[in-house]
């Protein structure tokens, strides 16, 4: 999968967050195979430097690091995260995330589409969490973004996709163009899913970090992932509303 | 002279972003910095004098999603 300047190996994107431990996260990260690992930044306490600490585990990783925006509820915070981002960790990419509602943590479109114009003149290479609206998604790719993350449902939440249709739509619309699910997934087929629909990746966190086993289950959601995109390739047949026998009714015997 | 740093309100001897950064312990750590809200990048930490009452953020790499 290429999104921007790089080719990915993996379709599958994984969150740092929530783990039990620093040995659990790393070995997630190698079971999944992901290239691409999402970090944040917060206020660091110059007694415990605890992200330091995290800082190295996640370059002795060798992969590369997506920083995101999350908590932003403004431009303005987004916009400066952003910068701070670009400095601590070396990259133009950012994902940017601003969030409209606290309760479902749906972005506020508005907000992104201006903070992602903002970025993408100042030399950013956004990835912008986004709902599955083609008015919006049209409006981010006009500002300059190249990949596009659709919501599978409420961060956290596990529900999986709650708007296929939707997802089709942005498929079929923008052919071109990265689409990666961000938020929502939940169990790996939910992911498989994903990819069978065309979509280009999944990003997962809380499903993995929340798992009884998270390193089991960021192996389970490597093979979804290239199971969906399998099947995608492979064009999935087209249901039916009713019933095809599959074995050949010519010749049937006639027994009564 | 007091600032506030990340929320808490601390005192530190007058001088540049460089000088405090030091003076509170984050010598040679990966932090980005912002005071009263704009980002400050690092080359103009030298630059920026810090005054009674500022509010000084300092971030560095954490988990997320």
């Amino acid at each position: 999968m290429r999104v921007y300047d790089a080719q990915l190996q993996s379709r599958l994107l994984l969150g740092t967050s929530r783990y039990p431990s620093p040995a659990v996260l790393t070995e997630a990260v190698k079971a999944s195979g992901a290239d691409v690992v999402t970090v944040s930044l917060r206020r660091e306490s110059s007694s415990d430097r605890s992200g330091q600490g995290f800082f190295s585990i996640i370059r002795s990783l060798g992969v590369r690091v997506l920083p995101n925006t999350a908590g932003c509820h403004s431009v303005k915070e987004a916009v400066t995260t952003a910068h701070m981002a670009r400095e601590v960790f070396g990259t133009t990419w950012i994902k940017l995330e601003v969030i409209g509602d606290r309760t479902t943590l749906q972005p506020d479109v508005f907000g992104l589409v201006e903070a992602a114009k903002i970025l993408c003149e100042d030399g950013f290479q956004v990835f912008p969490y986004t709902t599955e609206d083609l008015v919006v998604a049209d409006k981010l790719l006009d500002a300059g973004c190249r990949v596009l993350m659709p919501w599978g449902a409420p961060i956290g939440s596990g529900q999986g996709l709650n708007n296929v249709s939707g997802l089709r739509a942005m498929r079929a619309r923008f052919q071109e163009v990265p689409l990666i699910v961000d938020a929502g997934i939940g169990v790996p087929s939910h992911a498989t899913r994903a990819l069978e629909l065309g979509m280009d990746g999944v990003l997962i966190n809380t499903a993995v970090a929340r798992a009884g086993d998270p390193v089991g289950m960021a192996r389970a959601f490597a093979d979804a992932v290239k199971a969906g995109h399998a099947a995608f390739v492979a064009q999935p047949m087209l249901p039916s509303d009713v019933a095809v026998p599959s074995t050949p009714e010519v010749g049937l015997a006639h027994l009564v | 002279m007091k600032i506030t740093l990340n929320g808490a309100e601390r005192e530190i001897t007058d001088g540049c972003l460089e000088q405090a950064l030091r003076e509170l312990g984050y010598s040679d750590a990966a932090i980005a910095t912002a005071v009263n809200g704009e980002f400050v990048p690092k080359n103009q930490r030298l630059q920026i004098v810090l005054n009674d009452g500022d509010r000084l953020e300092v971030v560095a790499p954490m988990q997320g999603g």
